[in-house]
């Protein structure tokens, strides 16, 4: 038997290991971004989702000044995590309409007592209806809307401390 | 205090495991090392405690402790109890520690109730299996420890993923596991025996029912997780060459090969250091899928978490784990002798022809897989599917197929064709038929593979049972049933997948309620569609009708669930089984106009896939009852004798029989 054949495996596996770490740390995309983007949103007008905040409808988008929509619930843990993002933003002087996903009024009203409230308006999507019609899959998400409606990005998943420069600058390009 | 108990048992099993590596290595060098006789305590006890560690996170799951994180992140208050418990290995660790737990029971086991091998070995192999477990412990300890607590409790928890929250799934992983895991005794045994040199018949006898027991697993596993994907993800197809359905293909590529060398290991004493190999090659597949899933590296529909970090820990574990039984392999196999020839038409001719397609087989699927990682090293995205696995693998599959219906029938050793000239004659009569009789009757245009599929089936479903030929069934060995109905098994699964290909008929409708549709010789009605609720979904369910000339009408309800917790939106889909194939309903999205959209699917025969997989198995758990109670029977056989020549020694100390006289 020829000795060389038995290091074979070894060798194989030696260039798979090396392929495989090499890739494990290469930046990957996985997220599906909505086909939404550059298209104005839906006509829709949400009811209330609190006492503390007046509903949500298309026309409170069109007032000229960006804003972001953040699609959320009190019964989703990374939206906790996120709220302190969303609250930093808002001190930036960010208006952020909410829109809360399947949510009882009185589990909002806590979240917000709890977790902070930085929401100018806060619609109730009972069934989901607006957030699949904007090409949301999950809570949270965040678009960016531009002054006229339209949605110019998406942020999948909560917001970081590092998102939160991103979207402000997304926010001024949406300005311009 | 549940989480913390079964966080502290892990600890402990953890210290055993390096207690049962050191103890077992320091036996190589004196077997009478004091701890040398902890090995197999420290096996046992480590067994022990790991199934402890298991049991406290189904009981934090039972009772939905919302303080750990993850019961808050993968469970919910209102779940059915069954996927409260399921939900405790659907996710990342919990899944490990199931891991670990199979893992840490097997090496119990064999530290219980293997007695055969000699200790030395036996030590060697409990070091292997105790070094490898160690990874897997430092693995969950020190990244991915399941008992963690949250700073605050919160008030409820994520939810299961509902694609999970299905009865077949709830068994899925763990069955796949005890494949997997099992694996990893034949790895134990595998680097144990080229650690002492002890590579021999015995050696292959003893790892034998561990292959065997993970293979059955395993073929289970597989045979519904492909079930499921068929009637849960709502496409009517039952494999669809994703990278997790490869990752438990390759370790039961791996294994077939190995329980077939072991065969001919244990029998005529050949193929050493090619069962050692595939010893390493199975268990290192089934640390490759786990890599493949739990990393993300691939894309996948499975979509489990992405995680480098995660993902680097266990690579280094492959490094280590692989690399060193490879590096082993390097340095010993050369010094493991090839054992007995053979001729190449013969017993061992036919198994070693079959060994070299599997592991072809096994290179196809796994180069298919792993081509996507090679190509995005170079930035270019592909997806590689049926196009190439189904026509590569076949250039393998059908010689395999052919061999395999005539090799049981073969001598060992050696011989002569001309001996199974008749038999081969039936098979091949059968093959053409079959072949002709569907090329003149079907009305549509059949597929090469397919036609080739149906016509092997039928022959190879006859030449299975041909080697019970000649022999009283009574007293037919088990393990030889067991053959024959796992070869029998093949064949039904074979028919199906290629009846599946070559007649399935597809139809996409919409229609309102009250109107008709027509396929596969039924007439189907849409009745209504109403909202319903469950427990943790609500649904839009249709009423369909389905009658079949003038038989009873069937109805099928066919659902578009809506899922709240975690929200999420699945199709469920309706099946009519009946004896020759299945019909299948998906309901999707209305129309404006008040129209719903059907998709309907008539497959023929579609159920022998699942049969066929459940006949392999069985005839793998005959096998292994049969090679159990003859080994219980050779070993009381000797015993005996052992009884009867000390009775003779004693009586002839005393002086009754004169020295030299036989019995």
């Amino acid at each position: 038997m020829m000795r060389w054949t038995l290091w074979a495996p070894l060798l194989l596996f030696a260039f798979f290991l090396g392929l495989a770490g090499y890739q494990l740390f290469q930046p990957k995309d996985e997220f599906i971004p909505s086909t939404m983007i550059g298209r104005s949103l839906p006509e829709f007008s949400l009811e209330p989702a609190s006492e503390a905040r007046p509903g949500v409808t298309l026309a409170d988008f069109k007032d000229g000044t960006p804003k972001l929509l953040n699609i959320w619930a009190s019964w989703c843990l990374p939206c906790i995590a996120e709220a302190p993002h969303l609250e930093a933003l808002n001190e930036a002087g960010v208006e952020i309409i909410g829109v809360a996903i399947r949510d009882k009024r009185e589990d909002v009203d806590r979240f917000l007592a709890t977790h902070g409230n930085p929401y100018s308006r806060i619609g109730s999507d009972e069934i989901s209806a607006i957030q699949l019609e904007i090409g949301s899959s999950g809570v949270p998400e965040t678009f960016v809307i531009d002054g006229n409606g339209v949605i110019t990005h998406q942020h999948i998943g909560d917001v970081r401390a590092d998102d939160v420069p991103e979207l402000l600058e997304k926010l001024r390009e949406a300005a311009e | 205090m549940s989480a913390e108990l079964g966080h502290a048992a892990l600890w402990m099993a953890a210290a055993l495991a390096i207690l049962q590596l050191l103890g077992g290595a320091l036996a190589q060098r004196d077997a009478q090392a004091p701890l040398a006789a902890l090995v197999r305590p420290a096996a046992m006890l480590q067994g022990f405690l790991a199934v402890f560690s298991f049991a406290m996170l189904l009981w934090v799951f039972a009772i939905t402790d919302l303080s750990v994180k993850l019961v808050a992140t993968n469970s919910h208050s209102m779940k059915p109890m069954i996927f409260k418990l399921s939900g405790a290995w659907g996710n990342h660790e919990g899944s490990m520690l199931l891991w670990v737990t199979v893992m840490a029971l097997a090496g119990a086991l064999i530290a219980w109730l293997e007695k055969r091998l000699p200790e030395k070995t036996m030590q060697a192999t409990l070091a292997s299996q105790g070094f490898v477990a160690i990874g897997f412990y430092a693995f969950l300890l020190l990244s991915s420890n399941p008992f963690e607590r949250l700073a605050s409790p919160v008030a409820e928890g994520n939810g299961l993923n509902p694609l999970l929250q299905d009865i077949g799934l709830a068994f899925h992983p763990p069955t796949l596991y005890m494949g997997y895991v099992g694996l990893s005794v034949a790895f134990s045994f595998a680097v144990g025996a080229m650690l002492t040199r002890q590579v021999n018949p015995e050696f292959a006898r003893v790892m034998r029912p561990w292959v065997l027991g993970a293979w059955v697993f395993l073929t289970l596993g597989i045979t519904a997780g492909s079930y499921w994907a068929y009637y849960e993800l709502g496409w009517g197809g039952w494999w669809f060459w994703d990278p997790v359905e490869n990752a438990s293909l390759m370790p039961w590529l791996a294994a077939t090969a190995l329980l077939h060398s072991a065969s001919v290991l244990a029998a005529r004493d050949a193929l050493r250091a090619w069962t050692i190999m595939l010893g390493v090659v199975a268990f290192s597949m089934s640390m490759l899928g786990t890599f493949l899933v739990r990393s993300g590296i691939l894309t996948s529909v499975h979509a489990f978490a992405v995680d480098p970090e995660r993902g680097s820990f266990i690579l280094a574990l492959l490094a280590i784990y692989i690399g060193g039984a490879l590096l082993l392999f390097a340095l010993r196999a050369g010094s493991v002798s090839e054992g007995q020839r053979f001729a190449a038409v013969s017993r061992e001719g036919a198994l070693v022809f079959n060994n070299v397609m599997l592991c072809s087989i096994l290179g196809i699927v796994l180069l298919g897989t792993l081509y996507p990682l090679l190509t995005e090293a170079f930035d270019v995205r592909v997806s590689v599917g049926p196009p190439y696995f189904n026509p590569v693998g076949a250039i393998f599959t059908i010689p395999m197929l052919l061999v395999m219906a005539v090799g049981p029938l073969l001598r060992w050793r050696e011989d002569n064709i001309e001996r199974v000239r008749a038999p081969i004659a039936i098979v091949v009569a059968l093959i053409v038929t079959t072949a002709l009789l569907v090329v003149l009757a079907s009305t549509t245009d059949v597929g090469v593979l397919p036609l080739l599929g149906l016509a092997i089936a039928v022959g190879l479903s006859v030449a299975s049972f041909l080697p019970l030929r000649g022999r009283n069934l009574l007293r037919t060995p088990l393990s030889i049933w067991g053959m024959v109905l796992a070869h029998f098994g093949i064949a039904v699964s074979l028919f199906g997948m290629a009846s599946e290909s070559a007649f399935t008929e597809e139809k996409l409708v919409a229609i309102s309620p009250g109107e008709t549709s027509q396929i596969g010789g039924f007439a189907i009605s849409l009745e209504s569609v109403d909202p319903i609720a469950g427990p943790n979904w609500t649904a839009m369910e249709a009423r369909i009708t389905a009658r079949r000339g003038e038989g009873a009408v069937e109805v099928l309800r066919p659902q578009s669930r809506h899922f709240f917790a975690p929200v999420q939106q699945t199709t469920e889909s309706a099946l009519l089984t009946r004896w020759d194939g299945q019909l299948y309903a998906v309901v999707g999205a209305p129309s404006p106009d008040g129209r719903w959209q059907l998709r309907l699917w008539w497959k023929p025969f579609v159920t022998l896939i699942w049969y066929g997989g459940l006949l392999i198995s069985l005839g793998g758990a005959l096998a292994i009852v049969g090679r159990l109670v003859s080994d219980i029977r050779r070993r009381r056989t000797q015993a005996r004798d052992d009884d009867e020549r000390e009775e003779l020694e004693s009586l002839r100390q005393s002086g009754a029989i004169p020295a030299g006289s036989t019995t």
